[in-house]
């Protein structure tokens, strides 16, 4: 059954995904390896949210913040793809440095 | 160690290693395959939980949905074959070292705590007929306000991007 691998485990791979997304997010320059180091860590989220309501919580509330939580992401990813394609169109480059229209 | 216990090993390696996959590769197609390894891996971690609803929910929209945008977004914006330049060497270094003390911070804390149980959880199936109530239903446990902003922060993102992402002709 599911007790035989600690509950601790599952955080272990939920934070090591989290960490893997952060670092992705920092170093990369472009526009969509960010928006997927971003899809990373909103996944780390949901595992803890989904393990905790496995190991500890006998209900479902855990499961629907997961199904929230994936809701919005779909709109975030959608609304940066957007956003990414229109700044394509106009400066014809996804690095986010190069986007500086605003700086000076 | 069971069938069960293997099984958890090789779902979290398969995570791990498409996201450091996702997040190192130069070739921007190859990281978007990566992506979708380890979310499938997800997937299969929400099946060995016996959530199975939630492994569906997860394939379909991270798998059937924000990938395959993510692919169409790269063909419209990159040549094929496009190579990503080398992060800075500098900026490297400090990202990898923060990313490291913050994992080995949160390791050494989860070490030391013991979670306990709140009743009998491992033992609870979730019926998919209990997702619905709690989506559709007013009182306590239940999740009708939320669904409702939800469903109208989806349609606000709908329209947002066809408004962003369409093309005005000037004559």
């Amino acid at each position: 059954m599911i007790d035989q691998v600690p509950l601790t485990h599952i955080l272990f791979l939920s934070t090591a995904l989290f960490f893997i997304g952060a670092y992705g997010f920092l170093t990369r320059r472009n526009m969509i390896t960010m928006l997927m180091s971003v899809e990373l860590i909103l996944n780390s989220v949901n595992i803890n949210l989904v393990a905790f309501n496995r190991y500890l919580h006998p209900n479902i509330d855990g499961v629907i913040f997961t199904l929230f939580i994936i809701a919005i992401a779909a709109a975030e990813a959608a609304v940066a793809i957007a956003i990414i394609i229109s700044l394509y169109r106009k400066i014809n480059s996804i690095d986010p440095e190069q986007a500086d229209e605003l700086k000076y | 160690m069971t069938a069960y216990q293997i099984w958890f090993y090789i779902i979290a390696s398969m995570i791990l290693g498409g996201a450091l996959l996702a997040v190192t590769a130069r070739k921007i197609f190859r990281a978007a395959i990566a992506l979708l390894v380890s979310l499938i891996g997800i997937a299969a971690l929400y099946y060995w939980m016996h959530y199975e609803f939630i492994a569906a929910v997860q394939t379909i929209v991270y798998v059937g949905g924000i990938v395959v945008l993510i692919i169409f977004s790269i063909f419209l914006t990159h040549n094929p074959g496009h190579t990503i330049e080398e992060p800075v060497n500098i900026r490297e270094a400090f990202t990898f070292t923060g990313c490291f003390a913050g994992f080995a911070f949160v390791f050494s804390l989860l070490n030391r705590y013991s979670f306990e149980q709140t009743g009998d959880a491992l033992n609870h199936t979730m019926q998919v007929a209990d997702v619905g109530r709690a989506l559709l239903s007013t009182g306590s446990g239940s999740y009708l306000l939320p669904f409702e902003a939800v469903s109208l922060l989806l349609l606000a993102a709908m329209v947002g991007c066809i408004v962003i992402a369409i093309k005005i002709r000037t004559k």
